[in-house]
């Protein structure tokens, strides 16, 4: 790779995002940097709650018609956060290309699935008819759909869930955006059409040069789709670096915990370890270290300080006083 | 061990309308054929994992077990006890003795009801405790699935997902079941969560003597809980045995295909899988012979034209498949 494509084409700085409820101002996301190359898939994992879905929500823009969204999100040499809606909007579908969490909710009941994928196509792209309507039977067949130009004239309650998602990643991937956002794209599928989804994803980009951000809660779709990992708690990430390193020898005391709780090489039926307690509310977070309560590595500075992101080893960066070591994941 | 749940060739048809094309050409209307034959004995004490695609009626079983669905076929016997006969249909206890958990607890959980209200009204409408003993067994649920006592005041959704999911088991327990049906009961929790609600089973399940029908994607977490596992195809079971077993050597070209699919937590594993060729066929559809023949790479003559049936294979459980020896001498 030349130094051209691994100039990233998504740099987030110090993203942060609050919301107002009850007079209370609850800090959903706070300092988030990362970035994406092209081609490259960042993967996003942490407790429910943690702020996943916010992030990218606040990426495309849309978090800001809710919350306040500050910081930087350096993408084509222009600052999405501080681009005005008109111009943002032409973006979004086009060149940045988001799939829900909850697909189901996002399809029109009312209308044939070919005709949603026609009109993203529409809205998105320079493409005419007859080329919309081919691009459409080629994108339900890359999402594995059988006899893809006959089903564009079902409805949505024709396709059983896991088809109905698939619809939805096709739309996202009709417009060939150069940035995909996708918040756990494969949670309601099963192990074989989540391959194949994640095959497609992994293709699109490699072929496309298409940056990825996946949110997952599967350790196992981590390791097997992306290039480097981010893991986030109360909105914060405390752990990111290359996949292969997280995963070996994770250096967060909660990456350990997460790790841990993987069913993986244990004796059968025997308990699983788990971080113990709960995560804390936004509005009431502890003064020091957020992780500090449910923390076995305590040591005094967490309960004085917030730690800062900062680099352990030449790639990787941990948000903790007191990094453990040499934890193995349970990665043989 | 003993059976529990005697389940016996048991098929459950979903009629479904008559398209404009059937009216035209006078067919009858069209059946999805969810189940289609499944034998299998739930035996006291273990936990018996059930895994296959979506769509192949894994929820389908585990609702014919609650009597959510009447079978169109087949028997399903409780302590030797047909449940759908009129015995046991006038028989209360068996909507106590055997209870079912659904993944979405939010919506199976009344949003206007406390925890203690919840777990109070459990008690009573199967009449488990006196009056005056309920507050302290409302109390005592709490402890075992460890929710703190003032959880009693608090309503669903100032709870977590994870906390949510221990209400509803907490309230399964209530009435003292002796089998607990669990649909995807974990699979929207993170890992953490998980392996926590994953422990208070286990642990439950020691105390207590329960017998678990474990249902869910998560391959790896179906492997570390069940005692035997259970794979489905198309409303058949291909293959059943001893799950460290099953998933260290799966026989069924369908399970190998399936077990293969699961990703691996190590990064330089990628892309070892076994791919699956083409979709699953439709229920409405159902192929002739083997349900797996037009996937299946090894399929033959035979397999286009008999079903294969469940028989024990060299001491590895029980597999469908008419050419299983061959396709396991090599391994
Ligand atoms: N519109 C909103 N108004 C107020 N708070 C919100 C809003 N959207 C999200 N939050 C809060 O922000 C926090 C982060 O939520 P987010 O949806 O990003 O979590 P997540 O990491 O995606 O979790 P999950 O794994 O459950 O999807 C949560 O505490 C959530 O309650
Ligand atoms: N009430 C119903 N009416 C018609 N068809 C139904 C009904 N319930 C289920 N089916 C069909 O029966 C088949 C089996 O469905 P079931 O819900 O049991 O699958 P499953 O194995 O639980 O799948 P998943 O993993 O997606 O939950 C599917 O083809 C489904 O479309
Ligand atoms: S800073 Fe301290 S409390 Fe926080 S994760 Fe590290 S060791 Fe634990
Ligand atoms: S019976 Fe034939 S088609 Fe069916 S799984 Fe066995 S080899 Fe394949
Ligand atoms: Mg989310
Ligand atoms: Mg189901």
């Amino acid at each position: 790779m030349s130094m051209e494509d691994q100039k990233p084409i998504l740099e987030v700085n110090e993203l942060n995002t609050t919301f107002h409820r009850n007079g209370r101002a609850l800090p959903a996301v706070r300092d988030v940097s990362f970035s994406v190359a092209r081609g490259e898939v960042l993967g996003l994992v942490g407790e429910s709650g943690s702020g996943k879905s916010v992030t990218l929500r606040s990426i495309i823009g849309l978090a800001r018609r809710y919350g306040d969204v500050t910081g930087q999100v350096r993408w084509k040499g222009s600052d999405l956060v501080a681009m005005p809606d008109r111009v943002l909007r032409h973006k979004q579908g086009r060149e940045i290309a988001m799939i829900f969490q909850e697909p189901m909710t996002s399809l029109n009941p009312l209308l044939t699935v070919g005709l949603q994928l026609e009109e993203s196509l529409r809205a998105h792209t320079d493409l005419q008819r007859k080329a919309r309507h081919d691009r459409a039977v080629e994108m339900l067949d890359l999402v594995g759909i059988p006899s893809a130009a006959q089903r564009l004239k079902d409805y949505p309650h024709q396709f059983s869930g896991g088809m109905r998602q698939r619809v939805m990643i096709a739309i996202a991937l009709a417009a060939n955006p150069k940035l995909l956002l996708a918040d756990e794209p494969t949670t309601a599928l099963d192990v074989t059409i989540q391959a194949q989804i994640l095959d497609l994803i992994l293709r699109l980009a490699q072929d496309m040069d298409m940056g990825v951000v996946l949110v997952t809660h599967d350790l196992g779709v981590v390791a097997q789709t992306c290039d480097n990992l981010a893991v986030m708690y109360a909105g914060r990430i405390v752990e990111q670096g290359p996949v292969r390193d997280v995963l070996r020898a994770p250096g967060h005391p909660y990456t350990v915990g997460l790790m841990r709780s993987v069913p993986e090489n244990l004796p059968p039926r025997t308990p699983l370890s788990s971080v113990p307690g709960v995560p804390p509310s936004l509005d009431a977070l502890p003064t020091g270290c957020v992780f500090a309560p449910r923390c076995s590595s305590c040591i005094e500075p967490c309960l004085q300080d917030r730690p800062a992101l900062t680099l352990i080893t030449d790639r990787r960066q941990v948000a903790c006083f007191n990094p453990v070591t040499n934890a193995k994941g349970n990665v043989a | 061990m003993t059976a529990v749940m005697q389940i016996r060739d048991l098929h459950l048809r979903f009629p479904t309308g008559r398209s404009l094309a059937d009216f035209v050409t006078g067919r009858p209307g069209r059946e999805v054929k969810a189940l289609n034959g499944v034998d299998l004995d739930l035996k006291r004490g273990e936990t018996l994992g059930v895994v296959g695609e979506s769509g192949c009626g894994k929820s389908t079983l585990a609702r014919c077990i609650v009597r959510l669905h009447t079978p169109s076929e087949g028997s399903i016997e409780f302590e030797g006890q047909d449940i759908f006969g009129k015995a046991s249909r006038d028989d209360r206890s068996y909507y106590r003795r055997v209870q079912m958990m659904f993944q979405d607890p939010y919506s199976s959980l009344n949003p206007r009801m406390t925890t203690g209200q919840i777990l109070t009204e459990a008690l009573k409408v199967h009449n488990m405790r006196p009056e005056a003993d309920i507050p302290a067994r409302v109390a005592e649920l709490l402890d075992l699935v460890r929710l703190p006592q003032d959880a009693q005041g608090k309503l669903p959704h100032e709870f977590s997902g994870g906390q949510r999911q221990r209400i509803a088991i907490a309230r399964a327990l209530a009435v003292e079941p002796e089998v607990l049906i669990a649909d995807e009961l974990v699979s929207a929790l993170d890992v953490s969560v998980q392996a926590q609600v994953v422990n208070l089973l286990l642990e439950l399940q020691q105390e207590l003597g329960l017998t678990i029908l474990f249902v869910a994607h998560d391959l790896r977490l179906v492997r570390h809980v069940s005692n035997r596992v259970a794979v489905i195809y198309l409303g058949r079971i291909v293959e059943i045995g001893d799950s460290e077993t099953l998933f260290s050597a799966p026989s069924h070209p369908y399970s190998q295909a399936l077990l293969s699919a699961a990703p691996s937590l190590n990064p330089d594993n990628r892309g070892a899988v076994t791919r699956l060729e083409g979709e699953l066929p439709s229920p409405l559809n159902m192929p002739k012979g083997c349900p797996f023949h037009i996937r299946c790479r090894h399929a033959n003559d035979v397999c286009r034209k008999d079903v294969p049936a469940l028989q024990p294979f060299e001491g590895r459980g029980e597999v469908a498949c008419h050419h299983v020896k061959e396709i396991n001498a090599y391994a």
